[in-house]
C-alpha cells in the first residue's frame, strides 16, 4: 500500500507542469524502478493512471501519456506481454491524431518499436497502422525542434525494423518522407532525415517501386541542402558537426541509381562554384556516386567529369615542388584538401572503369607535357605554369597508374616510351623505330621535368607488386607488361639517375634530390618478381654508399643519400627481403662498419658515426653487427693510443663512446639482444684497459674519461643483474690488479694523507672512475665482491677530492644489504665510513680534543669540522659526506640525522671547539644540502637503481628545518646567517610545493629574511631565484593566503627591493609578476602600498632587459 | 572645508577656460556627429608579432642590454582599440612600424600617425590615447612627441599642437569621460 501511495506522489509530481525538470526525472526513475523491479506491474500502473490518461485537462492528459512513454522507454529490456503491448501501441497510434499529447505519442511508439529481441514486441500490422497514422496525421514541420526529430527517429525506426510492413505501404510512406523532409533546417533532424532517404531507397530497389517514381521529387528535397552551409556557426556546442551531416547527405545522394540523372549534373555544376567547401563536398560525393551508380550509369558523364577533374586539378594555387629532406618518400609537394579528393575521385574512376583511361591519355593537356619536359632541363627555369603543368600531369598518371595493373600497363605503354625518348634512353632510327640504346648513359638528357615523372611513375607502380604471398599464387606474372618495360630500362634508369646525383654539385640540390629519389624508387620494388635485377639493386646501394663515404662534409647530397639508404634499410625490415637484407648487410653494413674500425678515411669521424648508427639502426642484425665494429674499433683506437700516443685515436674513442651512448642505448628495449652485445661492449672496454699496464702517454682526456663513464654507468644501468654481476667482476679484477689498492695501505694517519704527494695516475683515475660508475648503475641485487676494502679505497679516493668516489660510495650505502649476496651489511659499511677508516693509524680517537659538542663522535665528521687536517681535506670531506648522506637519505637510514647535524655544526659561525671555520668549507656545508636534497642525474636516481623511500624530501624537510630555523635566530655572524640561509633555502626549494603550503605561516617570514639576505651577494643569485620560485608558488595558492595576507607589508617590501637586483634578470621579472599577483589580496590590504609599489615599478620601466620592462607594463597597468 | 574652498578659488580663472575649451575640443564630436565619422574602414593584416621570450642572447647574458628601440615602443601601442571601430590602430594602419621613431640615448621618440579620413575628428583622441599609453610604458627619462602624418588631416597644425601641448594634455585628463573613453581604447593593449 505503501508503495501505492508513493506512486500517487510521484504521479503527482510528474504532471504538475510547475516542478522543476529534475523532480520530474526523480519520479520518473522512481516509478520505472518499482517497476523494473517488478514491485509494481504495468497493468497496476495504467489503472493507478487512469484518471492522468483520460482526464480532459489537455495538460494533464499530456504530461501523464508522456510520462506512460517515459516509463516504457526505460523499460526497454523488460519482457512484457505481447497484448499489453499491442493494446500500448494502439493507445499511442491512437493519441498520434491530437496534436497536445504528440510528444508522449510518439516517445511511446518509440519507445516500443524500438524493442527487439526480448518478449513482447510490436506486430507488423501494428507497426503498419503506426505508420500509416504518422503519414496521414501528422504535419511534421508545423513542430517543434524535438517533436520533429522524433518523428524522424520515429521514421527511421519503422522503416529499419519492418521493411515489409512498409513494402506495403507502397507509395504513401515515400510521399510522408517528401512531406516531412520539405523545409527542415535543423542538423540534428536533417541527419536522420537523410538516413531515412538511404533507408528507403534501399528498401525499394525495383525501377518500378516509389522510389524510382518519385526519385525527381525526392531528390529536389534533399539536393537543395548541397552544398550543406551552417548559417550560425556558435552556439550550438551539441549540434552536429558540419562534416558527419555532409557525409549523411552524400550517402543519401548516392542512396539510389535513380538519382543519377540528377545529381551528377547538380554534383559537376557545383564542382565549378568558387566555393571550396562546395568542390570538396562535390568531389566526395561524386566519388560515392560513382561507386554506387555502377559503370554503366556513370559513364555518359565520363566526358564532364574528366574536365571537371582537370579543371580542379589544375585549379589549385600556388603548388611547387620541394626539395627537402622530409619530401624523399612523400610526393614532394603540399596538396590542399580539393586536390586530394580530386586525385582520389580520378583514381576511383580508373578502378572501376578502365575505359576512363582512354579520355586520360587522350588528352591534348597530358599529351603535351612531354614538349614542356624536354624545353627546360632544368627545373628552376621552367616558369610557373611549366611547373604546374609537369606537377599535374605527373600526378594524374601516377594516380590513375596506381589505379590497377591494367591501368598501370596501359600508361606505362603508352607514355613510359615517350618519356624514355625524351631522357634520351630511346632513340628513334632512321625507320621509325625506337631502338634501346643500351650503354650510351653519356647521352642521357637530365631533364628535370622528365626525371620526375619518371620517379613519379616508378613510385606508383611499385605499390602495386603484390606481396610475396600473394604473387605466388597467381601466376599473373604475364599480365604485368609495365614490369617488363620497367625491366628492359632498368640499367639506363639508374645510370640516369646516378649520373644526375654525381653531376650534381652542393648548390643545387634538384639534381641530387631527384637523383636520390630516382634510385631510391628503383631499390624499394618489393617481391621476387621485381624489375630490377638483384646485381641493378646492389649497384644502387654501392652508388649511395659512394656517395656518403666519398664527401668530406655534411651536405645536403650527403644527408639524402643516407637518408634513402635508411629508407631502403627499414623497407627490407618490413617486407622481410631477404635477398635484399644479404645485399643490403654486404655493401651498405660492412662497409660503414669497416670505415668505422679503420677510421681512415676522408670524412670526419663522427659523420661516420652518425651514418652507420642510422643505417644500422634499421634492423636488429645489423645493430648486432655495428656493436661489433663499435667494440672493435674501440679496442684498436684504445691500444693505438697507448702504444703510439695518436690523440686523434682517444678523441675518436670518445665519438664512439657518445654515439654509443646517445643512439644505442636509449634503444635496447627496442632491440632484442642488443643488451647482450652492450654488456659485452663493456667488458671488453675493461680488457682494454686491462691490458694497458702503462700510458705512455700523459693525456688531460677530461673528455674521454667522462664519455667512458656515462657509457659504462648507463649500460651498467640497462644491463640485466647477471650481466651486471659479470661486468662488476671483471672491473674488480681489474681494480684489484692495478695500482690502486696500494691505496688501502697508505697509512691513514692524517700526516700521511696530507703528505701523499703522488697524484693517480691517468690510468688509476681512469680505472677508478670507470669502476666508480659500475657501482653506480649496479642494481641493490648485484654483488659487488670485497665490499670493506673497496669502502676504503673509494674513501681514501673520496678525501683525494674525486667526486664519483663519493658518488659511488653513496651508492653503495644506498644499496646495500638488500641484496642477497652482500658480503658485508649495512651497519659495517657504515662503521667502517665512519670510524675504521683512520683508526688504523693514529689513534687519534682517544685525542681529548675530539670531545666536541657535536651529537655524534664520528670520525669524518671531525674532518668535516676541521679538526684534522688541511681546509682542501675538508672540504672534500663536506662534499664526500653529503653524497654519503643523500644515499642514506634515499633508503629512509637515520643516520643521515647525525650527518645532518655535522653539516649544520659546520654552518655555525664557530664549531663546536670554538675554533673558527673558514668561509669555503662553510659554503661547501651549504651546497651539501643542495646535493642532499636535489635530483641528481649522474647517480641515486631510476635510472641507476636506486632505493628510493617515498617522501623521504619531506621528513629530511620536517627534521632540519626547524634546527635550521632556530640556529639563524641564534646565529652570530653575518656570514654564517648568510650561509645558513643558502642552506635552507636550498632545503625550501627542492622540497615539493605541498609540503611549503601546508607550513606557509611559519616558513613565509624565514623565506622573506632569506631573500633579503641572498640578495646582497650575486655568488647566490641560483638559490634566490629557486627561493622567490618557491614564495611565487605560495602567492597564488589559496592556502596560503591567509599567511600571505598578514605578511603582505614585508613581503611587498622584499619585493620591491628585488625588483632592482642587479644580477640576475629573471629574479626581476618574477618579482614584478609577483607584485601583480598580490593585487588578488583584498583591497584594503594592499591599498597603502601602492605608491610604493607603483615608483618601483616605474623604475622598472627603464629597465635593461625587454621581458622585465613588459612585465612592469603590465604590473604598472593593473596596480 | 575651508581650505578646500580656498583652493577652488586659488585657481586661476584663466586655467579654468582653458580646460572647459579644452573639453568642448575633445569631446565635440560627440555631439556633433551623429553617425560614424568612417563607416566602412579597410581592415588590414597584422604583422607577425616578435617573441620576447625567444630572444636567446638576452637570456643568456645577463649584462647585455636591450635598448628600447621601435618595434617594442610599437609593441606598446599597436593594440590600442580604434574609439569607433572594434579594430587595433595597426589593422587600421593608422600605425605602422615605420610610424615611430625612437633615439634610447636621447630619450626621444616620435610616434607619426594616420587618420583614416582627412577630416577624422577623432584624431586628437587616438593621439592621446598614444601619449597616454606610452606615458604610462615608457620611462620617466623620454620625452615623447606625438604628431600626424603631413598631409594627412585637415587641422593638422591644431591637432599637433593639441597634443604636444603638456597643459592641455594634463587638462583632458582631468575630464572624466575623456579618460574612460582612453581607458576603454588602451585596455586591449595591456594583455
Amino acid at each position: 500500500m505503501g508503495s501505492l501511495n508513493n506512486l500517487t506522489e510521484h504521479l503527482e509530481t510528474y504532471v504538475d507542469v510547475s516542478r522543476s525538470p529534475t523532480h520530474h526525472a526523480e519520479s520518473l526513475k522512481a516509478i520505472a524502478a518499482s517497476l523494473e523491479k517488478g514491485v509494481l506491474s504495468l497493468n497496476q500502473l495504467v489503472v493507478e493512471m487512469d484518471m492522468y490518461l483520460t482526464t480532459t485537462d489537455d495538460v494533464v492528459r499530456a504530461r501523464g501519456i508522456l510520462l506512460l512513454a517515459e516509463i516504457l522507454n526505460h523499460l526497454k529490456s523488460k519482457p512484457l506481454d505481447n497484448a499489453v503491448v499491442h493494446s500500448l501501441i494502439a493507445f499511442f497510434t491512437s493519441k498520434l491524431v491530437i496534436w497536445r499529447s504528440l510528444r508522449g505519442a510518439l516517445t511511446g511508439c518509440l519507445a516500443l518499436i524500438k524493442r527487439k529481441g526480448v518478449a513482447g514486441v510490436v506486430t507488423a500490422t501494428d507497426a503498419e497502422a503506426v505508420a500509416k497514422s504518422m503519414a496521414q496525421n501528422v504535419q511534421v514541420q508545423s513542430f517543434a525542434l524535438h517533436d520533429r526529430k522524433l518523428c524522424f527517429e520515429l521514421w527511421e525506426c519503422l522503416v529499419e525494423q519492418y521493411p515489409e510492413a512498409m513494402i506495403n505501404l507502397g507509395n504513401l510512406i515515400v510521399f510522408a518522407t517528401c512531406e516531412a523532409i520539405d523545409g527542415e533546417k535543423d542538423p540534428p533532424c536533417l541527419m536522420v532525415a537523410f538516413h531515412v532517404v538511404e533507408l528507403l531507397a534501399r528498401l525499394f530497389p525495383s525501377p518500378s517501386g516509389p522510389v524510382a517514381s518519385e526519385a525527381s521529387d525526392l531528390f529536389e528535397f534533399i539536393s537543395c541542402y548541397f552544398p550543406l552551409h551552417y548559417t550560425h556557426t556558435k552556439g550550438d556546442e551539441a549540434s552536429i558537426p558540419r562534416e558527419d551531416l555532409s557525409r549523411g547527405l552524400s550517402l543519401a545522394i548516392s542512396s539510389t541509381p535513380f538519382f543519377e540523372p540528377y545529381a551528377i549534373p547538380l554534383l559537376l555544376e557545383k564542382l565549378s562554384s568558387s566555393l571550396p567547401v562546395a568542390k570538396v563536398d562535390s568531389l566526395k560525393c561524386l566519388k560515392d556516386c560513382a561507386v554506387k551508380y555502377g559503370v554503366n550509369r556513370m559513364k555518359k558523364h565520363y566526358e564532364g567529369l574528366w574536365s571537371a577533374l582537370k579543371d580542379a586539378l589544375y585549379s589549385s594555387p600556388g603548388r611547387d615542388l620541394s626539395f627537402g629532406l622530409e619530401f624523399l618518400t612523400s610526393p614532394g609537394f603540399e596538396m590542399d584538401e580539393i586536390h586530394r579528393e580530386a586525385a582520389d575521385l580520378l583514381q576511383r574512376l580508373v578502378k572501376q572503369d578502365i575505359s576512363f583511361l582512354g579520355l586520360v591519355v587522350d588528352d591534348i593537356r597530358v599529351n603535351m607535357v612531354f614538349d614542356t619536359i624536354s624545353r627546360y632541363s632544368r627545373y628552376e627555369e621552367m616558369p610557373d605554369t611549366s611547373k604546374l603543368e609537369v606537377l599535374v600531369v605527373s600526378q594524374i598518371l601516377s594516380v590513375s597508374a596506381r589505379a590497377s595493373v591494367d591501368s598501370c600497363n596501359i600508361i606505362f605503354q603508352t607514355f613510359f616510351f615517350r618519356l624514355m625518348n625524351t631522357l634520351g634512353i630511346v632513340e628513334e632510327t632512321s625507320t621509325g623505330d625506337l631502338v634501346h640504346k643500351e650503354n650510351s648513359t653519356v647521352s642521357t638528357r637530365l631533364y628535370h621535368g622528365g626525371l620526375h615523372l619518371c620517379i613519379e611513375l616508378l613510385t606508383a607502380s611499385k605499390d602495386l607488386i603484390p606481396s610475396s604471398k600473394e604473387s605466388s599464387s597467381t601466376p599473373g606474372s604475364a599480365q604485368q607488361s609495365w614490369s617488363s618495360i620497367v625491366n628492359r630500362f632498368s640499367v639506363s634508369l639508374i645510370g640516369a639517375f646516378t649520373s644526375a646525383l654525381q653531376s650534381s654539385n652542393d648548390d643545387c640540390s634538384a639534381d641530387a634530390y631527384l637523383g636520390v629519389k630516382g634510385l631510391l624508387a628503383m631499390g624499394m620494388f618489393r617481391g621476387g618478381s621485381s624489375p630490377i635485377s638483384r646485381s641493378e639493386f646492389e649497384k644502387i646501394l654501392t652508388t649511395l654508399t659512394s656517395i656518403i663515404t666519398a664527401k668530406s662534409a655534411k651536405t645536403v647530397k650527403w644527408e639524402l643519400a643516407l637518408k634513402a639508404l635508411v629508407c631502403t634499410g627499414s623497407f627490407i625490415d618490413q617486407y622481410h627481403e631477404s635477398e635484399k637484407a644479404l645485399s643490403y648487410m654486404g655493401i651498405v653494413v660492412e662497409n660503414l662498419v669497416s670505415l668505422v674500425r679503420s677510421s681512415q678515411c676522408s670524412l670526419p669521424y663522427p659523420l661516420i658515426l652518425e651514418a652507420t648508427s642510422e643505417v644500422c639502426s634499421t634492423r636488429p642484425k645489423y645493430v648486432e653487427k655495428m656493436v661489433e665494429g663499435f667494440e672493435e674499433a674501440f679496442c684498436s683506437s684504445f691500444s693505438d693510443f697507448y702504444v703510439n700516443g695518436n690523440f686523434k685515436s682517444i678523441e675518436n674513442c670518445s665519438h664512439l663512446l657518445e654515439c654509443v651512448t646517445n643512439k644505442l642505448l636509449p634503444r635496447v628495449t627496442e632491440i632484442d639482444g642488443l643488451e647482450k652485445s652492450l654488456v659485452h661492449f663493456a667488458i671488453s672496454m675493461w680488457n682494454q684497459i686491462e691490458s694497458s699496464v702503462v700510458f705512455s702517454y700523459d693525456f688531460n682526456g677530461r673528455e674521454f674519461v667522462e664519455a667512458a663513464m656515462k657509457t659504462m654507468g648507463q649500460i651498467v644501468g640497462v644491463a640485466l643483474v647477471d650481466s651486471q654481476n659479470s661486468i662488476i667482476q671483471k672491473a674488480y679484477n681489474v681494480i684489484s690488479s692495478s695500482t690502486l689498492p696500494a691505496m688501502e695501505s697508505i697509512p691513514l694517519t692524517f700526516a700521511a694523507l696530507e703528505g701523499l704527494q703522488r697524484d693517480l695516475s691517468t690510468r688509476d683515475e681512469l680505472t677508478l672512475s670507470l669502476f666508480a660508475s659500475v657501482i653506480i648503475g649496479a642494481s641493490p641485487k648485484a654483488s659487488i665482491p670485497d665490499v670493506k676494502p673497496l669502502i676504503k679505497l673509494l674513501m681514501v679516493s673520496l678525501l683525494k677530492g674525486y667526486i664519483p668516489a663519493a658518488q659511488a660510495l653513496g651508492s653503495m650505502v644506498n644499496k646495500l644489504g638488500t641484496g642477497s649476496g652482500g658480503t658485508c651489511s649495512l651497519e659495517e659499511a657504515c662503521d667502517i665510513i665512519f670510524y675504521e677508516s683512520f683508526a688504523s693509524g693514529n689513534d687519534i680517537s682517544s685525542d681529548d680534543s675530539s670531545k666536541s659538542k657535536c651529537g655524534s663522535e664520528t670520525l669524518l665528521s671531525k674532518i668535516c669540522l676541521g679538526f684534522y687536517g688541511s681546509l682542501d681535506l675538508q672540504t672534500r670531506a663536506i662534499t664526500g659526506l653529503a653524497w654519503i648522506g643523500k644515499g642514506l637519505l634515499m633508503r629512509g637510514d637515520g643516520r643521515v640525522n647525525e650527518i645532518a647535524l655535522v653539516l649544520m655544526e659546520c654552518l655555525k659561525s664557530t664549531s663546536g671547539s670554538g675554533n673558527a671555520l673558514h668561509p669555503s668549507a662553510m659554503k661547501h656545508a651549504a651546497d651539501a644540502f643542495l646535493i642532499l636534497m636535489s635530483d641528481s642525474g649522474e647517480c641515486l636516481n631510476r635510472k641507476f637503481h636506486a632505493v628510493i623511500r617515498p617522501l623521504y624530501k619531506q621528513r629530511f624537510f620536517s627534521i632540519t628545518v626547524p634546527i635550521l630555523e632556530s640556529l639563524i635566530v641564534n646565529s652570530q655572524t653575518p656570514l654564517s646567517r648568510t650561509m645558513l640561509h643558502v642552506a635552507l633555502a636550498h632545503i625550501v626549494s627542492n622540497v615539493p610545493v605541498t609540503v611549503i603550503l601546508d607550513n606557509t605561516k611559519k616558513l613565509l617570514p624565514v623565506i622573506l629574511e632569506g631573500l633579503s639576505v641572498l640578495s646582497v651577494d650575486a655568488v647566490d643569485k641560483e638559490t634566490l631565484f629557486s627561493l622567490l620560485l618557491v614564495l611565487s608558488g605560495t602567492l597564488t595558492d589559496i592556502k596560503g593566503k591567509q599567511s600571505v595576507s598578514d605578511n603582505a607589508h614585508r613581503i611587498i617590501e622584499c619585493l620591491v627591493k628585488l625588483t632592482s637586483y642587479p644580477h640576475l634578470m629573471v629574479v626581476r621579472e618574477t618579482a614584478i609578476q609577483c607584485l601583480a599577483t598580490l593585487l588578488e589580496l583584498p583591497h584594503g590590504r594592499i591599498y597603502p602600498f601602492r605608491r610604493e609599489v607603483l615608483q618601483a615599478v616605474t623604475k622598472a620601466l627603464d629597465d635593461p632587459k625587454r621581458r622585465v620592462r613588459e612585465e612592469a607594463i603590465k604590473c604598472r597597468q593593473a596596480w | 572645508m575651508n581650505s578646500l574652498i580656498c583652493l577652488r578659488l586659488r585657481l586661476p580663472p584663466a586655467l579654468l577656460s582653458l580646460s572647459l575649451i579644452e573639453l568642448k575640443s575633445f569631446c565635440g564630436r560627440k555631439k556633433m556627429v551623429n553617425g560614424l565619422i568612417n563607416e566602412n574602414p579597410i581592415v588590414y593584416e597584422i604583422k607577425h608579432r616578435r617573441d620576447v621570450r625567444a630572444d636567446s642572447s638576452s637570456n643568456t647574458n645577463e649584462l647585455s642590454v636591450d635598448a628600447i628601440d621601435h618595434l617594442e615602443v610599437f609593441d606598446h601601442i599597436r593594440d590600442i582599440k580604434d574609439p569607433e571601430h572594434p579594430y587595433s590602430l595597426e589593422q587600421l594602419k593608422v600605425l605602422t612600424e615605420d610610424s615611430v621613431e625612437v633615439d634610447d640615448s636621447k630619450s626621444h621618440v616620435r610616434v607619426t600617425f594616420t587618420p583614416t579620413v582627412e577630416h577624422c575628428s577623432m584624431a586628437t583622441i587616438i593621439g592621446l590615447c598614444v601619449r597616454v599609453k606610452l606615458m604610462r610604458s615608457l620611462p620617466r627619462r623620454y620625452k615623447i612627441d606625438i604628431r600626424v602624418a603631413p598631409g594627412t588631416h585637415a587641422t593638422e597644425a591644431a591637432v599637433n599642437k593639441q597634443l604636444n601641448d603638456k597643459e592641455r594634455v594634463a587638462a583632458a585628463l582631468e575630464n572624466p569621460n575623456l579618460v574612460e573613453m582612453v581607458d576603454e581604447c588602451l585596455s586591449s593593449s595591456f594583455e
